[in-house]
């Protein structure tokens, strides 16, 4: 997704003249092309994130439209109370974005991953999280986060493909129909679904991406869906605390909804205390291959 | 609203010449200013029954030098060290720019002016600060901004001393020199007390001006109490923007509690708030020091 982003940037520069980017001292061979493009306006702030976001308040009281770049968790938990502070208590649209959200830094280990970096943003004010689920929804997000008057929060991640066509990114989309159960995600690690090609299984499954954080308007199509069905299952790289799956069950309590089943897939950190790349996490988490597919079985066998 | 002795430049701002340290007339006014601010806080923090008294007594002076003898009606303030925040209250009321009325509701319920600088509530109070050590980048990127624009604006912060601990602080100092922001003042407050004891005691900071020296600042040192001081720190800091080498940072030489006798140099005078008895006095003291310097009876 970061090749899209930096694409998505770069032509949206043409379109304005407020755009600055700034980037933490991240980006080697990734970022080349923005620094020829934005001239004076691309900011490399050094290994300083605090300082990066509270000069990215000032510029954007002075009218500008700052995006910041990092590694997912040095933008947006070694800054936090710059991002509470400076930026969302004075409702300022800076726009942070973070590559590699989840464990999308895989064998780099603990300190590059962001397994609450969702949580963290969700509960600031002002404040909206985008969540792209395919390399195509970058560009449409990035879009989006620049017309948004609010703070946003951008997590890239790494893309896997998806058979089914998918809709433009939104707040909610609706990837396919199922039988039996519905399904929603935040993020690529839904296309692990898909990746286990299991018709049979696939087929009980209704399939829903979360785009934004938090969860507003909730689609009628899926409440009346999770009312029929009465399973629901959350899939998320995140932490459960303040992830997709608390998210989702508390907009449906508030909606009178109360699906008996309800359970949540989602990041358990380093449970064996080894290491590998963003999949073997995922794995080891059963939010990937056949503890995926187990977990999934059984809420479809009830 | 100009008094006999001053140039009213029709904002709040006085005329103070561009000499060395002022004229006598020059530093009386600005004397006679920094008397009416420190009267209106000190009237706060009785009404209020609140702390921070010293805090604001050390920076008295440079808010009113920035105010009626520096900044321009475009420029821009960051008060980092928020938590003496009534003196500037009373400075921008002693402007006509605040209702005088609103000081009254000071640290009240419902009031827009707490403790602490609120949150996008006045125009001349660009954020809220006060949690230490944000202040010098939410300036810098407001003059770096500016200065983008093509916008001849200044952009003054004042820190304390005390939040040069924070790692943030010197995050800020490293891109204001490197980014050589000379559109940006970095006013210290450098009154040697901090939360818990002295700021040598705590975690020392000299020796401060080759600290700031070596970040690449040009570094001014001043009387933060003494107009004839500030006033050629100002020239000297002109003098160093117009060469355009590099930023210039102010060390202003303060003492916290300054002109109260029995707060002067205390950390108790961050905290503890007046009883009746050191209201009087506080105020008494302070007239007569005013009457003393100006030979007029200030009570």
């Amino acid at each position: 997704m970061r090749d899209e982003f930096v694409h998505a940037l770069i032509a949206l520069r043409e379109r304005r003249s407020d755009l600055l980017f700034m980037t933490g001292d991240v980006g080697y061979l990734a970022i080349e092309a923005l620094a020829a493009t934005f001239g004076d306006r691309f900011i490399n702030t050094g290994v300083a994130e605090q300082n990066m976001v509270s000069l990215a308040a000032g510029l954007a009281r002075e009218g500008h439209l700052p995006w910041l770049y990092s590694i997912a968790p040095f933008v947006v938990l070694r800054p936090y109370e710059q991002i509470r502070t400076d930026v969302c208590l004075h409702k300022l649209p800076v726009k942070l974005v973070g590559n590699g959200g989840g464990y999308g830094y895989g064998i780099m280990g603990a300190t590059h991953h962001a397994l609450e970096d969702i949580g963290a943003m969700r509960v600031l004010p002002n404040m909206r999280v985008y969540v792209p689920l395919t390399a195509s929804d970058v560009g449409q997000a990035v879009a989006l986060m620049a017309a948004d008057p609010l703070a946003n929060y951008l997590r890239l991640n790494s893309v896997l493909p998806i058979p089914d066509q998918v809709a433009a990114f939104a707040p909610w989309r609706r990837l396919k129909p199922g039988r039996s159960t519905v399904v929603v995600g935040a993020g690529p690690v839904l296309a692990n679904i898909y990746e286990l090609a299991d018709p049979d299984l696939l087929g009980e499954l209704e399939l829903w991406a979360a785009g934004t954080f938090p969860l507003e308007d909730l689609p009628r199509e899926l409440l009346t869906s999770i009312q029929a069905k009465r399973r629901v299952v959350t899939i998320e790289e995140h932490y459960g605390a303040g992830g997709l799956g608390e998210a989702l069950g508390q907009a449906l309590l508030s909606q009178g909804l109360c699906p008996p089943s309800f359970t949540s897939l989602h990041a358990a950190g380093y449970p064996s205390g080894r290491y590998g790349s963003q999949r073997w996490h995922q794995e080891e988490c059963g939010l990937a291959g056949a503890g995926l597919r187990a977990r999934l079985q059984k809420v479809v066998r009830g | 609203m100009a008094r006999d002795d001053q140039q009213d430049l029709g904002d709040g701002r006085l005329g103070v010449a561009a000499g060395e340290a002022g004229t006598a007339p020059d530093r009386a006014a600005l004397a006679m200013r920094a008397f009416s601010v420190k009267k209106r806080f000190l009237a706060m923090y009785k009404r209020a029954n609140a702390g921070h008294i010293g805090s604001a007594l050390s920076c008295a002076e440079l808010l009113v030098l920035l105010k009626f003898a520096w900044m321009r009606d475009d420029d821009t303030f960051i008060l980092s060290k928020g938590h003496a925040v009534a003196a500037l209250y009373s400075v921008l009321a002693e402007a006509n720019i605040l209702d005088p009325h609103l000081l009254d509701t000071f640290y009240g319920e419902g009031t827009l002016l707490p403790a602490l600088p609120p949150v996008n509530g006045i125009s001349e109070i660009p954020f809220a600060t006060g949690s230490l050590g944000h202040g010098l980048s939410l300036c810098a990127g407001m003059a770096l901004g500016a200065a983008l624009k093509g916008r001849p604006r200044g952009f003054f912060c004042l820190t304390s001393d005390g939040e040069l601990d924070a790692g943030s602080t010197w995050e800020a100092a490293l891109f204001v020199a490197h980014r050589k922001l000379t559109n940006l003042v970095w006013l210290i407050d450098r009154n040697r007390i901090q939360g818990m004891g002295g700021t040598e005691e705590v975690l020392a900071l000299e020796p401060l001006p080759d600290k700031l020296a070596s970040f690449g600042f040009h570094v001014v040192e001043a009387d933060g109490h003494d107009f004839a001081s500030l006033l050629a720190a100002r020239e000297a800091c002109r003098k160093a923007q117009a060469a355009g080498t590099a930023p210039v940072a102010i060390i202003a030489n303060t003492i916290k509690g300054h002109g109260i006798r029995y707060m002067q140099d205390t950390v108790a005078s961050h905290y503890l708030p007046m009883n009746d008895a050191q209201y009087r006095q506080a105020q008494d003291e302070l007239a007569s020091a005013y009457g003393a310097a100006t030979g007029r009876d200030a009570r």
